[in-house]
This record gives structure tokens, C-alpha cells and sequence, in this order.
């Protein structure tokens, strides 16, 4: 905790240079910039506020309302959604949690092991497997899913909740930032010393090493979880059954058969809402002990 | 103490590779053997005999470069290239340009309600392509939109945003918005690590706010702007989301709009893993050698770039 105490404290220092001496006149609010940030907030908000209120609105209303003005339907539409298929959609919400939660976790653990060894060790093959890693990076997905969909129907894996988890647990952005923060968190001599008192590099690991990597851990799990959430393409080719479906797959064949049927514009714009919802939530929540500057490798000493 | 000192040498040693066991194996799994399966097969081909009917009819035959061949002369594929390009012609510099634009207002003095508006911005990032798509896509649709509504009430002409030129803008957009934020954070994160001394003496000589960012901020920020564009391009290239996405509210994107597209068409649709792999083998390398091609260029041009600022 104390880690992370130290990281949520220092972007505030950064924030206000030469506050104190700032002189009496020039005390009003700088306005270009606050209008400028308000309009990029304004515009950002805007279809999250629409959809927001184009979820309470009925069917009929969709069409003959001011798009601004709230409706009545909101509770009608959830049981609607709640209706399709036997409630599929919130098997669709079941699902992309746990991919993404699942997913994240092992993904922040293979990222942990391999940025402490890529941090802390020197040994022969050690850039060269830092690199080959890194060029994931550049891979199409969907050149690497097509391939990997054919391999895994020859293993008989394909459309099973394996096919859309495996695929997506290396995360080279995630082994990057791991070994950013370890070389940044874990000093050489507290490895040192941990060798000497006679722990095993295992013991140093898990009980010196990963406490102090946690600021940067918990950004690769953040990372991976928005990432695999918000996958379409790895679901798209790898699923057929829609009881396994994630939410944006689940989303996209509702508008598919929707696209034609503005009867079921109701329920694939409530189901949007539904499913921006709890990513907002999390990353409110996250704010307040977690700062997104780490998102970009940023590491303070 | 307890283990003796060779013993200890030999764990130190092996350590690392133990370490890197996991993703060593996942790598060869789902990188390496699957880009080695794509390359395979774009070298072959099905070779159907007869009628191609029975079983021994359609054998997998060695094609040499004909896939390759083929996905050059392809005018589909070629198209899809040039759409692409168009759209990350708009898409990368507008985007950059309010990400720079947003983070040196962020990091500006006496600037209220930055928090809020920092992750207000930022919000789209954590909203899935498909749903961002899916919401513009209503906005973009006359019968719903509020912009259409109110071009109306003010008697304006309505373009249709799906179609022609116009879609270009619209797909752009939907780009511009989920993206804006998280390089904004990666430009204002390494713009904060730029010492507060060195505004001092700009200051003292009377340099207005305009000229401190011109001339010191952004330079000295050039490291992650080379990066956040690096990435954007390649972003943009694989681009297949949205237009999949958009594709069933309009008839103007079809199922070959983007060069990843075909490759998924190709695959799926028409069932030729050859060809989609040559393409996609394709498209890889291209991508390969831009990425290669403007690493050395930029490294060339600023040996420091890579150690400087908070992002790489």
C-alpha cells in the first residue's frame, strides 16, 4: 500500500509549478485552455450522454422525441433485453467478465514473471527475447487469429471459451510495461540481499520483488482487462455459439439483426449502455488510488 | 548459508529462463506457430481433380508465389489498401493534433477542471471499438441523430454521413474519438517530466505562454509524439472494427472495405485460407517494413529519443 501511496502522490507535485509565487493580477482562470478541455470533454460525453438517454426511451419514442429529451421506457427496455433469447445478453455480460477478468489476471502473472527476469537478470539471449516479444506488438490480429483459429480446430478447441482466453494471456504491451516498472521498482542490491540472507530467487520474487511491483501490476491487469473486454476480432472468428459469446460480439449480431428491424434499436442501444457501464464504473472507482499517467510507462523514481 | 555456493549460482542462473518459461511457451503457441502455419499455407493451394467430388478430389498442393501473385493483381485488395490510407490520412494527424492540443492545455497554468476533463477524455478508451461504432452509428443515422434534428429545425441541408466522401469523416471520427484520450495522457505524461527550471528562464526572458509550448514543450516532447505516431499508424493499417461494425446501418461499406477485411472475407466468407494467408502475409510485411523503416529513420534523427521522456 505504501508503494502505491508513493505513485498517487507524485503527479500532484508536478501539477501546479510555482504556485506560491504566482503574482496577484494574473489570478483568473486561464480560459483558452479550460474552454478547450471543456468543448474535448463535451464532445467525448456526447454519445455516452446520448445513449444514456436513448435508453430510457420506448420504441415509439426513439423515432418522434427530441433526441435530448428523456423518455419513459427505460424499465421496459431493460425487461425487453432481459426477454431476448431467454436472457442471453446477460450470459454475453457473464462471459466478457470473465474473459476479461480471468484473462487479465493471467495475463498480469506471465507479464510479472517476465519483466522481473527481463529487469532484474543479465543473461545470454536476454535483448533478444525482449525483442522477439515486442514484435507481437506489430502482428495484425487478424493475421495471427485466422492461423491460430486453424490450429486450434485441429486440436478441437475452436468455439470454446479456451479459444477466445489462450490466445490473448502474452500480452507483449503487458511484458513491456512489467519490465519497465520492475527495473524501475526493484533495486539490484535488495535482490542481492535477498540472495545473500539465502531466500530462493523464487522466494525473492514473491516476497520482495512482486510486493514492490504492484503500482505497475495493477495497470497491466487494467490494461489487459479493457483490452480483452473490448475485443471483437479474436470472438468473431473463434466463436459460433452465441451462449459463449462476449458482449461486443453478443452487441454486434443484435445490430446485425436489428439493422433492419428498428423495433430492435431499443434493445441493442440499452444493451450498449448496459455494456459501457461497468468499464466506467471500474475506471471511477480505479481513479482514486490508481493514476492513469502508469498507463503510459511513465515511472517515477 | 544453507545452500551451498554452486547450487546457489546454478538457480541464479537458471532463474530467468523459469521466469520467462510461460510466455516462452505461449509465444511459440499462439505467435510464432500460428505466423509459421500462415506462411505455410500461402504457399499452397487446393488442387481439385475431376469434379472434385470424393474424397482424394481436392488435394493441398505446393502454389509457389501464385497466392502472392494474385493478391498483388487483386484491385480489391489494392482498394481496400487506398481506402485505408485515406482514412489514416485523417485520422492520424487529427487525432495527434488534439492529443498534443489536450495535453498542453492540460499542462497549462491556472487551467480549471483538468481532472475532470483529463479523464472525461479519456473515457472513450475504456468503451469497445464495437460499441463506440454502434453509438456513432446511431448518431449518424438521420431518424435518430440530435445533428440531423437540428440541421432540420435550422433548415440546412442533411448529408448522408454513411456514403461517399462523408463516410470517410465518419469512420474517422469514430477513430479520433476513442483514441484522442489515451495519447493524450502518454503526450501529457511526458510533458510533466520536463523540469520546472526550464520554463523559469523561458519565463524571465518574457516568452509568452504560445511560445513556451512551440518552441520548448513540444520539442522537447518530440520522443512521444514519434511514438504516439508510430502507433497510430499502425493502428490505423489493421482498422477492422469499426467498418465491420458500421457495415450493417449502411450499404457503402462492404465486407472488403479494409485490407483486414478481405483477409477475413477471403477466410471466411469465400473459405480460401490460401489466399487470405498470402494476403495476410502480406500485409504483415508491409507493416513490418514501415514499422522497421520509421524506427531507423527517427532513431537516426534523435539517438536520444528512446531514453528521453516518460513513454517510449
Amino acid at each position: 500500500m505504501s508503494a502505491l501511496a508513493v505513485h498517487e502522490a507524485a503527479p500532484a507535485a508536478g501539477t501546479a509549478p510555482g504556485t506560491a509565487r504566482r503574482p496577484p493580477l494574473r489570478r483568473r482562470i486561464a480560459l483558452v485552455p479550460t474552454v478547450t478541455l471543456l468543448l474535448g470533454a463535451v464532445y467525448t460525453l456526447l454519445p455516452v450522454a446520448w445513449v444514456v438517454i436513448a435508453s430510457t426511451k420506448s420504441g415509439h419514442e426513439l423515432f418522434s422525441t427530441f433526441t435530448f429529451l428523456p423518455g419513459t421506457g427505460f424499465t421496459d427496455n431493460i425487461k425487453d433485453l432481459d426477454a431476448y433469447r431467454g436472457g442471453v445478453y446477460w450470459t454475453w455480460m457473464g462471459n466478457s467478465a470473465l474473459y476479461a477478468g480471468l484473462g487479465a489476471v493471467l495475463s498480469t502473472a506471465v507479464s510479472a514473471f517476465s519483466g522481473y527476469a527481463l529487469a532484474t537478470y543479465r543473461f545470454r539471449g536476454r535483448e533478444t527475447m525482449f525483442n522477439v516479444l515486442l514484435a507481437g506488438v506489430l502482428m495484425p490480429p487478424v493475421i495471427l487469429a485466422i492461423p491460430q483459429y486453424l490450429l486450434l480446430a485441429k486440436a478441437d478447441l475452436t468455439d470454446s471459451y479456451l479459444s477466445v482466453l489462450l490466445p490473448q494471456i502474452l500480452s507483449p504491451y503487458g511484458v513491456y510495461l512489467a519490465r519497465i516498472y520492475a527495473s524501475a521498482a526493484v533495486p539490484a542490491d535488495v535482490v542481492e540481499a535477498g540472495r545473500m540472507d539465502g531466500a530462493s530467487e523464487w522466494r525473492i520474487f514473491t516476497r520482495i520483488a512482486l510486493p514492490m511491483m504492484i503500482p505497475g501490476m495493477v495497470t497491466v491487469f487494467l490494461f489487459q482487462f479493457v483490452a480483452i473486454w473490448n475485443n471483437f476480432l479474436l470472438p468473431y472468428i473463434m466463436l459460433s455459439d452465441d451462449e459463449k459469446f462476449p458482449l461486443t460480439l453478443g452487441l454486434y449480431t443484435l445490430l446485425e439483426q436489428g439493422a433492419n428491424t428498428p423495433a430492435l434499436y431499443t434493445l441493442v442501444i440499452t444493451g450498449a449502455f448496459l455494456a459501457v457501464l461497468p468499464l466506467i464504473a471500474l475506471f471511477l472507482v480505479i481513479q482514486r488510488f490508481w493514476s492513469l499517467d502508469l498507463l503510459s510507462g511513465a515511472v517515477k523514481s | 548459508m544453507s545452500s551451498p555456493t554452486s547450487r546457489r549460482g546454478y538457480g541464479v542462473k537458471a532463474a530467468p529462463y523459469t521466469f520467462l518459461l510461460p510466455a516462452t511457451i505461449l509465444f511459440a503457441l499462439f505467435f510464432a506457430l500460428p505466423i509459421g502455419y500462415a506462411v505455410w499455407l500461402s504457399f499452397r493451394k487446393v488442387h481439385v481433380s475431376g469434379l472434385g467430388l470424393g474424397s482424394g478430389a481436392r488435394q493441398e498442393v505446393w502454389a509457389g508465389f501464385e497466392n502472392y501473385r494474385a493478391a498483388f493483381q487483386d484491385s480489391e485488395l489494392l482498394h481496400g489498401a487506398l481506402r485505408v490510407l485515406g482514412y489514416g490520412c485523417i485520422v492520424v494527424p487529427v487525432m495527434l493534433g488534439l492529443a498534443l492540443l489536450f495535453a498542453l492545455m492540460l499542462d497549462s497554468e491556472k487551467v480549471r477542471l483538468a481532472p475532470f476533463t483529463r479523464l472525461a477524455i479519456f473515457l472513450p478508451y475504456a468503451i469497445p471499438g464495437v460499441v463506440a461504432a454502434l453509438l456513432w452509428g446511431f448518431l449518424y443515422l438521420p431518424d435518430v441523430s440530435p445533428f440531423y434534428f437540428v440541421l432540420d429545425r435550422l433548415g440546412l441541408p442533411q448529408p448522408d454521413l454513411l456514403d461517399g466522401g462523408p463516410l470517410y469523416l465518419a469512420l474517422s471520427n469514430i477513430a479520433v474519438w476513442g483514441g484522442t484520450g489515451f495519447n493524450m495522457i502518454v503526450i501529457y505524461t511526458s510533458l510533466r517530466s520536463i523540469p520546472a527550471e526550464v520554463y523559469e528562464a523561458a519565463r524571465l526572458d518574457g516568452a509568452t505562454p504560445l511560445q513556451i509550448a512551440l518552441r520548448i514543450k513540444i520539442p522537447m516532447v518530440a520522443p512521444s509524439l514519434v511514438l504516439t505516431f508510430f502507433f497510430s499508424i499502425i493502428a490505423t493499417l489493421q482498422v477492422f472494427n469499426e467498418p465491420t461494425t458500421l457495415k450493417p446501418l449502411t450499404n457503402s461499406v462492404n465486407t472488403t472495405w479494409s485490407p483486414l477485411m478481405k483477409v477475413y472475407q477471403d477466410a471466411f466468407g469465400r473459405n480460401d485460407m490460401y489466399s487470405a494467408a498470402a494476403e495476410a502475409t502480406l500485409i504483415a510485411v508491409v507493416t513490418l517494413l514501415l514499422s522497421f523503416g520509421f524506427l531507423r529513420a527517427s532513431n537516426r534523427r534523435d539517438k536520444r529519443a528512446v531514453s528521453q521522456g516518460g513513454a517510449r
